[in-house]
């Protein structure tokens, strides 16, 4: 009784990724892989989704252990708050960022008149948006790497003389690397396939703001076949890093 | 320079209050069953806990003194054994010792000199690559012990440290624990639920029930005269709290108990299971301690067989005696069975209360 469906489900997740293989323009394929505009959009994304990831990482990894160890006061409710984005359809994130960030935004106002920085409409609105998007799945990776992991361990740190730094960069850190993997490799698939809050806040702009996304939508609309290379590359690059990651990492620290 | 504890904690209805002293070159032990204490004392000392009240000091310098003083572990000349060693398995054996010297700044390659020499002393040369999973429950105990004495602390803190080894390894491990605790000048306090690995280690146990100390003392004279039924059960003894009158003493329940030489006032009686027989008919002659005794239970030991008995209302409601197993068969003992027990005065030894 379950076979059926499950078969069908396994279908429904393959079916599509055969369809584009199968309507590749394989022919033109290098032709159009020449164009310069491909080359744009993938460097554009492969630098926004890393820069976003590592942004994730700074202030993602210390929100898990503070999450994870604080001993904060109501901190399931931040913990909800750290996962709205996950809910939060992507446009509207957009949406409030520009609120936020934008020229008359709440702190956008004072970026623009103290430093001069703007963020909507740039590279680096970008990686905001990005970063907005794909931050939770690294928070709650890493938050459940630290609650499975043995505090004592970091006890036992204390008493050898480490202090909370030392403990935490050569003992907490090691111990949950394979978290932070899994977080990582979550947070910057979901950075680099990120479409709604980017078209929202940093706009579609050739060159600055156009990722690979952004890019197989508009062709969509102009030359499709492009727009089947276009995705073509993504899910190259994808599964080239999911299975790089995998090799390096994931299976030598079991 | 003496270690000065006098910890104060309280969580919920459990409240610990220990005063303890830790000489240099010393080993205390800390003994008491599960949930005395023991535990949360060693980590009030460690300082993963605060005191609620007291105050932990060495010589002048104050580690916990509420609400004013608390240094964090990392500030306290300190090095713990933990029961199951918590050995760090995403670094070498090698880099496990050298951590505390890396923490408290030793350059790296002193650092991993210094630790390479700690595990020469254990005898774990040929395991300074080796990840700790890898190693035995015997071996992963030195490595932690070394790891532990590396930074040359002034306090070592012991947590069960052989409890959670096999039997068959433990009688090995503890003497070797012994002989380095003996070479180590620091203070030792050793936190077990186990008297046999406080009376071999120990040069002075402390015995804690429910966040209290009972009993202070030399291991020989906590054997000898046990204060509470506790010890008295951690030592094999019989124990029983009467008033002394000549050569008689009389317990609670108005049984008594014969003497060699006379007493006065409160005491302790004690006397080895091995001092009590059993026969099955009143034996004719001199034992003076005579009493008809119904069986409640039968154990058997390594090489003899503990019956527990209740002699009232002449003699005392709960008496263990130690037999041979082939006086158990002689006598066909069963639980519920009356039996005459009798008792040598001269094995029984008092003791001011």
């Amino acid at each position: 009784m379950l076979l059926l469906p499950a078969l069908i489900g396994l279908a429904f997740l393959l079916v599509p990724l055969i369809g584009l293989l199968a309507k590749a323009p394989w022919s033109t394929l290098p032709a159009k892989l020449h164009s310069a505009d491909v080359w744009q959009a993938l460097r554009l994304s492969l630098v926004c989704a890393t820069s976003a990831t590592a942004l994730c990482l700074v202030l993602g990894v210390p929100l898990a252990w503070l999450l994870a160890r604080g001993g904060l006061p109501g901190r399931s409710l931040i913990r909800a708050f750290v996962t709205v984005p996950l809910v939060l359809p992507p446009v509207v994130g957009g949406v409030a960022l520009l609120l936020v960030l934008g020229r008359r935004g709440l702190v956008g106002q004072y970026l623009d008149s103290w430093f001069g920085i703007s963020l909507p409409f740039t590279t680096a609105g970008v990686i905001v948006a990005e970063a907005f998007v794909a931050m939770p799945f690294l928070v709650i990776s890493v938050e459940g790497a630290l609650r499975a992991a043995d505090p004592r361990y970091e006890e036992a740190a204390a008493t050898l003389g480490a202090g909370r730094w030392t403990t935490f960069r050569r003992v907490t850190l090691p111990s949950i690397a394979p978290g932070i993997v899994a977080g990582t490799v979550l947070c910057w698939a979901r950075a680099l396939g990120e479409f709604g809050a980017t078209i929202t806040f940093a706009g579609n702009f050739p060159g600055r703001t156009t990722t690979m996304p952004l890019a197989v939508y508009l062709a969509l609309e102009t030359d499709p076949d492009v727009a089947v290379v276009l995705s073509l590359v993504l899910l190259l690059v994808s599964v080239v890093v999911l299975a790089s990651l995998r090799e390096r990492w994931i299976s030598g620290l079991q | 320079m003496t270690l000065y504890a006098d910890l104060q904690v309280t969580r919920g209805s459990f409240a610990l209050s220990v005063d303890l002293t830790v000489e240099p070159g010393e080993v205390v032990a800390l003994l008491g069953p599960n949930g005395a204490g023991k535990t949360t004392a060693l980590r009030a000392i460690a300082g993963l806990l605060a005191l609620d009240g007291g105050r932990i000091a060495l010589d002048t310098s104050v580690w916990d003194e509420p609400p004013r003083i608390f240094r964090t572990p990392d500030r306290r000349p300190i090095g713990v054994v933990f029961q199951d060693y918590l050995l760090f398995n995403h670094l070498s054996c090698l880099e496990n010792v050298a951590f505390g010297l890396r923490a408290r700044g030793v350059e790296k390659q002193t650092a991993r000199a210094e630790a390479a020499r700690w595990l020469e002393t254990v005898g774990l040369s040929e395991y300074a690559r080796t990840r700790p999973r890898a190693l035995s429950g015997g071996q992963a105990q030195r490595v932690a012990l070394a790891r532990a004495l590396a930074t040359d602390p002034e306090l070592l803190l012991l947590d069960e440290p052989l409890a959670a080894l096999d039997a068959s390894t433990t009688l090995h491990v503890r003497a070797e624990l012994g002989q380095h605790l003996r070479r180590f000048e620091g203070r030792t306090l050793l936190v077990t639920h186990d008297p046999l690995d406080a009376m071999v280690l120990a040069d002075r146990l402390v015995i804690i029930e429910n966040g209290q100390v009972v009993q202070e003392g030399k291991p020989t004279e906590v054997a000898h005269r046990p204060r509470t039924n506790y010890v008295a059960q951690l030592v094999g003894l019989n124990l029983y709290r009467g008033t002394a009158a000549g050569t008689t003493v009389t317990l609670a329940d108005n049984a008594t108990i014969t003497l060699a030489e006379p007493a006065t006032g409160p005491v302790h009686v004690a006397f080895p299971p091995t001092a009590v027989s059993l026969y099955t008919t009143a034996p004719s002659g001199s034992p003076r301690n005579t009493w008809p005794a119904v069986v409640t239970g039968i154990e058997q030991h390594a090489h003899t067989v503990r019956v527990r008995l209740n002699a009232s209302p002449t003699g005392p409601a709960d008496l263990l005696a130690d037999i041979t197993p082939a006086a158990v068969a002689d006598l066909h003992l069963t639980p519920g069975q009356t039996l005459q027990t009798t008792l040598k005065a001269t094995e029984v030894h008092t003791y001011p209360v």
